[in-house]
């Protein structure tokens, strides 16, 4: 039936419904819509770059209307001086290069728009504009009206310019500088013949050299001092203690040489090794710019609301000034910032960015409805209880793990070696420098210099930060996004995986369907599935893709009872969907009144209800066999026990089931588990999860679309990918393993090395080999092994 | 011979002249978004197909 997509968003559409404009077939007139804004500018050719890039336009009539409020407007703007003002958003639909090249031609479509710049990792355009011409509202409902509705939270309110750190890019120039120029003017020194013309210039060459290395010892590599100072003051031995060591003893033996005219110094080994350690650095660091990993309840809640003064006028106050007793309007799709009552008859809640179940909850006048939830339908009124941060869900974020900086709660692996490698090299040089001290004291200081400088451990450096940045890389391919390198070693660490239950092993875009009641006829199939199509609410939708395809036949009289259900006539029938109050049901169980149920009126006869039941998502039963068998694994949820018989038939014997968890008493038990010297890994989704997030060792988001909703975690793994996380978990093991061969690698050449030292024989040239040829032999072993750990997996 | 004293400290020059245009590079922000630029500068000639001379759509689009 549905053989062609919209020529905009490519949505599959049915014969009757489609509609026809300019020998195009679109799904809706929305789309249409679009199509005429763009094509009334000469802009088609935005449908050249990709097929069908575009998405249908969401009404938002008065969602933005705070932006007229100046104090708000002011905090949004990232610029403003006399009428030229430049204003930074986001854009989570940017997706591909369409969407570039409309966004950045805005200045057609909307006068007063200057320019337009999309950063597409980070997808967000940076517009300038005129604000004496247009005002910032009204660019954001024509971006609206396009489909690119921009997303203002109360993230917007808070952060002024963040400044991007670009010190590791000028560092990085810096060392390759002088290294790529250290390297040309050292070259003639590699021949050592003795001629005229070359020892003629040598004192040039090198007092140039000499210079240059200067920018690279003395900026590039400062960040290793530092790190060096630090670890000895905290009294542990890092890594970069031995670097630091290395490149200072280098640089002040390198001098000496030069200015005793004894020989041309290491500086080409001293500034190349910067140069890869920083390069190394470099590839650790892979961000995912357009994922954001420190999200707290900010980056959901709405900037502002509409409040409703003692004088009944409506006005956009920001979300801050709300105080206990005012009364707010929340509209269809926005969120409700605070805690409070409602005044309004009716609601209906959806709270899945808190607990994950997308099916709304019906509230009455009078009932509470807590800050998070999302207002589905009509405009509702309420009461605020609570101001912002003292409501029910963002109470969580006063607890210390939010407030503490947890950054250094991990000893890394390569701290864990280099707590044995930096005592035994120094055992090395003094027992080098004791031994030649009575033959030779010159000797005996080139010899423990040569232990330095060899042993300087740039190999062993390189080798976490290739193996880590390349499996980053491998898994971000593979939908899971790792805040940082760190997290693959916590991953690896791991004894214990607890998981959430709603939207993280269920799925809340399907559910199981059951009927229950006397037997539908086909016919009267076709009935309910014509009603339901015309209905906008999750569980008609769900119930609707259940239903077998049936033929369309025009619905009259269609209404839907926000909180009760729908109806509709259909062919001279009249059908009831909703509730049992709503459809007039003979009374059930009062026990069963829990499930989530659609019950079926068709004229005067009633049929039955649909119960829905959380869907497990594919492969849970697998996944979970197959993790039982070297972790420890628990259930936190927050709903009732109901599902208990359900999920104990489908998980492993051992796994420990916990129901009735609030957000507080999930961090609580993650925080006992730890105390008992266990390394958990939690696995939720919804801002309830965020403590437990943020307290286990390794969080692990969950989400059905990266670019829009996750809290704050350590890696954000896509929904679809959820089956494969052992895989994940398996590589993480892997990647630990090429660390420690690599190690061993390392160490050889570093064998190698010293025994060239501590024998007097470490000259330049031997230095100047063994250096990047060790490197490249590490970055090249770590990263084929890390490639074929990870295809080999694949199977 | 003394022609290579010259010699290298022109090209020292002319080294330090590239490096300090990296430098400004990186600082105007050309290195915060890699992604972009490179789809961008397909679509200059993409645009005449619909031909309308709207202000000069070439110009420098910058920061």
């Amino acid at each position: 039936m549905s053989e062609q997509g919209c020529f905009h968003c490519g949505l599959t559409m049915t014969k009757n419904e489609e509609v026809n404009f300019d020998e195009k077939k679109f799904c809706c007139n929305g789309c249409k819509t679009v199509y005429e804004i763009f094509s009334l500018h000469n802009l088609t050719s935005y449908y050249d770059f990709e097929k069908s890039p575009g998405a249908t336009p969401q009404d938002i009539q008065g969602k933005y209307d705070f932006l007229e409020n100046e104090t708000i407007l002011s905090k949004v703007l990232e610029f403003q001086e006399g009428k030229t003002a430049i204003v930074s958003l986001n854009i989570p639909y940017i997706h591909c290069s369409s969407c570039i090249w409309i966004l950045e031609n805005l200045n057609k479509i909307q006068p007063g728009i200057n320019i337009s710049q999309v950063n597409f990792p980070e997808k967000t355009v940076r517009i300038t504009f005129d604000s004496e011409i247009v005002s910032l509202k009204t660019i954001v409902y024509m971006l609206s009206s396009i489909g690119y509705e921009p997303y203002i939270s109360l993230e917007n309110y808070e952060t002024g310019k963040n400044n991007v750190n670009r010190t590791l890019t000028y560092k990085l120039g810096v060392a390759f500088f002088c290294f790529g120029n250290i390297m040309l003017l050292s070259f003639p020194e590699y021949f050592e013949i003795k001629e005229f013309w070359l020892d003629n210039y040598k004192p040039f060459f090198r007092a140039l050299i000499l210079i240059l290395s200067l920018p690279s010892f003395l900026y590039s590599a400062s960040g290793y001092y530092v790190s060096a100072y630090k670890s000895i003051k905290a009294k542990m031995l890092n890594i970069d203690i031995p670097i630091a060591l290395g490149i200072i003893v280098m640089f002040v033996r390198s001098t000496f040489d030069i200015a005793m005219d004894y020989g041309p110094g290491f500086f080409d080994s001293l500034t190349g090794l910067v140069f890869f350690m920083l390069l190394g650095k470099m590839f650790q660091i892979k961000t995912y710019s357009f994922l954001s990993f420190e999200r707290d309840f900010k980056s959901y809640f709405p900037i502002a609301v509409t409040r409703i003064n003692p004088n009944a006028s409506e006005e956009s106050v920001p979300v801050y000034d709300i105080i206990k007793g005012d009364r707010l309007i929340i509209r269809n799709q926005e969120l409700i910032p605070v805690d409070g009552i409602l005044m309004s008859e009716k609601a209906e809640i959806d709270y899945s960015f808190v607990t994950g179940e997308a099916v709304p909850i019906t509230k009455k006048s009078g009932d509470k409805v807590f800050a998070g939830g999302k207002q589905i339908g009509k405009v509702i009124e309420m009461e605020v209880l609570h101001s912002v941060s003292q409501s029910y869900l963002t109470q969580l974020w006063s607890n210390e793990i939010f407030q503490k900086n947890v950054q250094q709660k991990h000893k890394t692996i390569t701290d864990a070696i280099s707590r044995y490698f930096t005592p035994i090299l120094l055992l090395i040089a003094f027992t080098g420098f004791g031994y030649w001290i009575f033959m030779d004291a010159n000797t005996a200081f080139n010899v423990f210099t040569a232990v330095l400088i060899v042993a300087c451990p740039c190999a062993l450096a390189l080798t976490a930060p290739f193996t880590f940045g390349n499996i980053l890389r491998i898994l971000g391919k593979q939908k899971l996004y790792l805040k940082n390198a760190l997290v693959i070693e916590q991953l690896a660490k791991v004894d214990t995986i607890v998981f959430d239950k709603t939207g993280t092993i269920t799925t809340n875009k399907k559910a199981t369907i059951n009927y229950e009641g006397s037997a539908i006829s086909a016919e009267n199939h076709i009935l309910i599935k014509n009603v339901l199509r015309a209905s906008n609410h999750p569980l008609s939708r769900m119930l609707y893709d259940f239903l077998q395809e049936a033929e369309k036949i025009k619905t009259d009289d269609f209404q839907e009872i926000t909180g009760k259900g729908i109806q509709g006539s259909v062919a001279n029938k009249v059908i009831r969907i909703g509730s049992s109050e709503f459809v007039e049901a003979p009374i059930f169980e009062t026990s069963e009144i829990e499930k989530t149920s659609l019950h079926i009126r068709i004229d005067s006869m009633y049929y039955g209800r649909f119960v829905f039941r959380n869907q497990y998502r594919d492969g849970l039963e697998k996944l979970f066999l197959s993790l039982s068998k070297k972790y420890q694994i628990k259930v936190l949820s927050g709903d009732n026990d109901g599902e208990r018989s359900n999920l104990e038939a489908i998980l492993p014997k051992n796994t420990e089931l916990i129901f009735n968890q609030k957000p507080e008493q999930k961090l609580e038990f993650i925080k006992r588990l730890q105390e008992k010297g266990q390394n958990v890994m939690m696995v939720g989704d919804g801002l309830n999860d965020a403590g437990a997030l943020a307290q286990s060792n390794v969080g692990i988001s969950i989400s059905e679309n990266v670019n829009v909703f996750s809290p704050a975690c350590d890696a954000i793994l896509d929904a679809s990918e959820f089956s494969r996380l052992d895989y994940f978990l398996k590589l993480s093991h892997k990647s630990i393993l090429i660390i420690k061969m690599s190690f061993a690698l390392s160490l050889i050449y570093n064998v190698v090395g010293l025994s060239f030292a501590v024998t007097g024989n470490l000259l330049p040239l031997v230095a100047a080999i063994i250096m990047p040829l060790s490197t490249i032999t590490i970055v090249s072993f770590v990263t084929l092994m890390s490639n074929y750990f990870s295809n080999r997996n694949l199977r | 011979m003394s022609v290579i004293y010259l010699l290298i400290t022109v090209s020292i020059f002319v080294a330090i002249g590239f490096f300090i245009a990296f430098i400004i590079a990186v600082k105007s922000g050309q290195y915060d978004d890699d992604y972009t630029p490179s789809v961008r500068m397909l679509f200059d000639d993409e645009t005449r197909i619909t031909p309308k001379k709207n202000k000069s759509i070439n110009e420098e689009k910058q920061i």
